[in-house]
């Protein structure tokens, strides 16, 4: 089964790259962008096919690896 | 010979560029991005960096800006235009040259000397290069070129690789490869060959007290190549 | 938020402290103004526990233009130039986030540089890590080399030199001091210092978040389990911005606009303001709206002790902004004046139309709390007795072995293969000699630098430790053909409140400042790191000492590795056999304690100026100090770099042939010289009173000392190479 994880950086955690894409946009003519964040997109097939572990064990991926919960946030994707 | 260098917000190796240039005879100016207008040119060079930061691709926010629009006019009524390191990557960005430059196989920047070998010398860039190979220096954490196979196959059918990582002898193997780039590809010309995109830095190799002379060849014989 | 004792002591002030406050405002501060105290008064910016000693620290010398007290310190170079340099520490937040706190402190420390108004022209970093066995140490120095070179290889600025060392003591508080040097020419530097009065107060750089809100106070406690909680005040680096900055600021710089300028550093608008202010015996008035800000709602508290990077503040001439916006406009870069310099030699702040904040400068800084601190004077440890028989059993070639894949000995190729040492193009030295050097761009001069540190000295006996790493940075610049100017350091250690790392700090103060003054080589800039610590533990002391010296012609520069077959091999200096705290007694013999080598300040002096005569000849062709693992493993590394062999004679006077090779005696140096020269290199070297040894000749490519007694050079660089590609490969 397919699970997809998002990381996004916390609210408060400054993203460089959010705010230098935003004044590419401004400057490419996009005017009307508030605010531009970046994120990480996984996808993760495991051979897990227990939607409840298998959402478990890519959570505790997260908490291990594929985020730094110092200044990220992750989001699983529900499989169904 | 009159050259042109673009800066763009994060370059760091323009000045260096503009330095060897000079060295070697060329009338050189910089250039602001957010400049509409090239000056008369005999050569544009994208230098290395950090443009952009880097942020979101490599060389792909810096391939949208003003003076972008006027290079890829020069380069395609064939102008000749150089990409070093992050300019390779503006390159691969503006689809002047094809393929991309991923992150560095092993994960880490690298910062080395390394052997190239001259893949092609019916261009302008390395036409009478006495030596097959040539000693340069790589400082990327992005330079491990990738295309797909048809694109591959179209590349080595009108010969537009320019020059592929090597050991001294010239021997092109995978223990060479710094960085995972298919073919050991270190650099790569458009069909015309008067667009080079390359990793190394020429402009770092020009004094036997920095890391070697193998630039002060590749320049000199360049600016011969352009009279 | 009402404010009371325990609101104070949350903040890190002690209750005699916050008393003082009272005292002083003559009423209770409301919550920003004891956030502005607490990050005032810390030990991170009132240096209360360490300035009593720093104060015996000679700052002064004919090429000092500035010491410290400035962001940085600056020397003179000759022809109009100077160089301004400075090392600073970012242990705890790198301990915390290697990435970032690493990335972050590389940042601060260019600020500190091009806030004077000079290029950073290179980078030097000292890293220090717990034992490579410890679980967190991989990742740890992983993640701080990662952000070293993320931040200076984004800058364009070359990573010359470093130090990486790895200790058990360092498990619980990893130490990352960066430093930097950077070009100026000598009557366009720029300090902190405001004058006038209505100057507009100008903000440049990023945007203020709620980035390291108290990460001042961070660095002043030590770590426990809390730590986790401390965790969102880790700060974002962002390199691209700061390349912007300091185009920008070097831009407005070229012309006359400019009356003051400090970074926003630790405690950010807060100390930025207060130093400007008080330098300048003047007030400042700033409107906490105007500051451009990343979130809505952020209250003048969190304003005034946000750690956002890549920020500055500038106090302008009248009717420059429009100049100055411009500028910063062009590199799309924030502005924005956010008030003025006033008479009342008051801090004031306003938000909303209220007075949030109205604070004597005075009270921030001059009367800011000062401790002499209880300390304990260090005995000198007795020495170790070496058994003859102890040392029977050794063979000569397993050991040099094993000491060169010591990881405080091996190669460091792997960490400074990531950092970009080559941009600019004026790196005429490359990481992994004894010192950096770089040319000063477009002249014939260069300028060499160096980091060390000797913790297990320090450890050993503080004074004498102290001493000698200065001697080291000294032998280390000598080493390149360069004449030693000036010092900067970092003194990491443990607890101030406990005795015995207060007494480790102050007798290495002592002895830092006994050798630089013995010298000339005074210090002109620094940082003090406390409460490197986890729980009641202290780090070993480690101040770290960054050298610079300078080369009038870049073309006598020396390298250390071997050039030529034949060529003669001697040692400068006596080796009387000191084994005690050397690498050879620790990791082979076991032995931990015992005393660290004497250092005798006469003849450092002399040997060191006595090479330079020889270089002022061209008589050496390469040179080497020695220091950790003795003559034989300064011997192998200058036959590794040069790929070539070196045939030992037999010692001549009587030590045993262990002692002598692995001894780390001090003011000693390897030097190659020609044999058409010897006479004219023996000359100088008698005539100086200076001891020196016939050690070999050059040769091929093994190290030989006799047919039972060989290896190969390329055996022993597996060796040395080795240790750190596999660990960081496992």
């Amino acid at each position: 089964m397919k699970i997809s994880v998002i990381i996004t950086l916390k609210k408060d955690v400054l993203d460089p790259q959010g705010k230098v894409i935003h004044q590419t946009l401004d400057g490419m003519g996009f005017e009307d962008v508030n605010e531009v964040r970046q994120g990480k997109y996984f996808e993760i097939d495991t051979k897990e096919t227990d939607n409840d572990k298998a959402k478990a064990k890519v959570e505790e991926m997260c908490k291990k690896l594929l985020a730094n919960l110092v200044i990220e946030n992750y989001k699983i994707i529900d499989p169904k | 010979m009159k050259s042109s260098v673009i800066t763009f917000p994060g370059s760091n190796c323009d000045r260096d560029m503009d330095v060897a240039l000079k060295k070697f005879g060329f009338k050189n100016k910089m250039v602001w991005h957010a400049d509409a207008e090239l000056p008369k040119s005999d050569l544009v060079i994208l230098p290395g960096g950090f443009s952009y930061g880097d942020y979101l691709r490599c060389g792909s926010m810096a391939s949208k800006s003003k003076i972008m629009q006027s290079v890829i006019n020069f380069a395609n009524s064939g102008g000749m235009v150089m990409g070093i390191c992050n300019g390779f990557q503006i390159l691969v960005e503006t689809g002047l040259v094809p393929g991309v430059l991923l992150r560095n196989k092993y994960l880490e920047f690298i910062c080395k000397n390394v052997f190239v070998k001259i893949n092609d010398k019916k261009n302008k860039y390395f036409k009478n290069v006495d030596n097959e190979i040539l000693e340069f220096h790589i400082a990327h954490n992005e330079g491990n070129y990738f295309c797909t196979n048809d694109q591959l196959k179209e590349i080595e059918d009108n010969n537009q690789i320019a020059i592929n990582y090597c050991d001294e002898n010239g021997k092109i193997e995978d223990q060479f490869n710094p960085n995972g780039s298919i073919k050991n590809i270190a650099g790569i010309f458009n069909k015309e060959k008067n667009v080079l995109g390359m990793m190394p830095h020429p402009e770092r190799m020009i004094d036997t007290s920095l890391s070697g002379e193998d630039g002060s060849l590749f320049f000199k014989n360049l600016i011969n190549n352009l009279k | 938020m009402i404010v009371n004792e325990k609101v104070a002591v949350d903040h890190g002030l002690k209750k005699d402290e916050y008393a003082k406050i009272c005292e002083l405002l003559n009423r209770t501060p409301n919550i920003t103004e004891l956030g502005i105290f607490s990050a005032m008064w810390n030990e991170h910016c009132s240096y209360k526990s360490s300035r009593l000693h720093l104060k015996k620290l000679p700052t002064k010398g004919k090429k000092v233009i500035q010491g410290p007290g400035e962001n940085a310190g600056v020397i003179d170079i000759e022809d109009n130039d100077a160089i301004v340099f400075k090392i600073e520490s970012h242990n705890h937040p790198s301990f915390i986030e290697p990435y970032q706190g690493a990335a972050t402190g590389v940042g601060g420390i260019m600020r500190d540089v091009f806030t004077m108004g000079a290029r950073p022209i290179a980078n030097l970093n000292s890293i220090h890590f717990g034992s490579p066995q410890h679980k967190k140490t991989k990742n740890l120095l992983r993640g701080v080399v990662h952000g070293i070179g993320g931040y200076g290889n984004c800058m364009g600025v070359p990573t010359i030199a470093g130090q990486t060392s790895f200790d058990s003591s360092y498990n619980g508080n990893i130490l990352v001091n960066a430093m930097t040097l950077g070009l100026v020419k000598k009557d366009k530097i720029f300090y902190s210092k405001a004058a006038g009065l209505n100057k507009p107060v100008i903000y440049v750089g990023s945007k203020t978040g709620r980035d390291g809100i108290h990460g001042a106070s961070m660095a002043s406690a030590s770590f426990d389990e809390k730590i986790e909680e401390k965790k969102p005040t880790v700060q974002v680096g962002d390199p691209f911005t700061e390349k912007l900055l300091l185009e920008a600021c070097l831009e407005l710089m070229a012309g006359d606009s400019i009356i003051a300028i400090q970074d926003m550093g630790a405690a950010g608008l807060t100390s930025s303001s207060i130093e400007m202010a008080s330098k300048g015996n003047l007030g400042i008035e700033i409107n906490l709206n105007k500051v451009p800000c990343r979130e809505a709602k952020m209250t003048p508290y969190e304003i005034m002790l946000s750690e956002s990077q890549e920020r500055m503040l500038i106090v302008l001439e009248n009717g420059k902004e429009e100049h100055a916006k411009k500028i910063f406009d062009k590199w799309n870069l924030d502005f924005a004046v956010i008030g003025r310099t006033t008479k009342s030699r008051k801090i004031e702040l306003y938000f909303d139309e209220e007075k949030v904040a109205d604070i004597p400068v005075d009270t921030l800084v001059e009367n800011s709390p000062m401790y002499d601190r209880k300390w304990k004077k260090a005995k000198l440890p007795k020495k170790n007795k070496i058994k003859k028989e102890d040392l029977k059993h050794l063979k000569i070639i397993d050991v040099l072995k094993k000491i060169l894949a010591n990881p405080n000995v091996c190669s460091k190729e792997w960490i400074w293969q990531q950092y970009d040492h080559t941009v600019m193009g004026d790196t005429i030295q490359k990481p992994g000699g004894d010192a950096g050097v770089i040319r000063v761009h477009g002249t014939d001069k260069a300028v060499a630098a160096s980091v060390d540190s000797s913790a297990f000295y320090c450890w050993a006996h503080p004074l004498t430790g102290g001493k000698q790493v200065v001697c080291e940075s000294f032998r280390n610049l000598i080493s390149v053909g360069a004449k030693p100017v000036a010092i900067t350091n970092c003194l990491n250690f443990g607890s101030p409140e406990n005795e015995e790392n207060m007494g480790e700090f102050v007798e290495c103060v002592e002895g830092i400042g006994e050798a630089s003054k013995y010298l000339k080589f005074p210090v002109v800039s620094g940082n003090v790191s406390f409460y490197n610590q986890t729980m009641d533990e202290g780090i070993k002391p480690t101040p770290v000492i960054g050298g610079v010296g300078l080369i009038m012609n870049y073309k006598n520069m020396i390298t250390m590795e071997f050039k030529e077959v034949d060529n003669l091999v001697l040692v400068i200096g006596k080796t009387e056999g000191h084994i005690d705290q050397s690498l050879f007694a620790r990791n082979i013999l076991n032995k931990k304690n015992g005393p660290p080598p004497e250092v005798n300040l006469f003849n450092e002096k002399n040997n060191g100026e006595t090479l330079l005569k020889l270089t002022d000849n061209n008589l050496i062709k390469s040179a080497h100090d020695v220091s950790l693992g003795g003559i034989i493993s300064a011997v192998a590394k200058m036959c590794i770099k040069g790929k070539k062999g070196i045939s030992i004679k037999k010692p001549k006077y009587l030590i045993n042939e262990i002692e002598y090779l692995f001894a780390e005696d001090q003011g000693r140096y390897i030097i190659e010289i020609s044999k058409k020269d010897f006479k004219k290199v023996t000359d100088i070297l008698n005539k100086n009173a200076v001891h020196f040894d016939e050690l070999g000749t050059i040769t091929e490519n093994e190290l030989y000392i006799n047919e039972k007694t060989k290896v190969r050079i390329d055996e022993l660089s597996t060796y040395n190479k080795s240790w750190l590609m596999n660990y960081m490969s496992k």
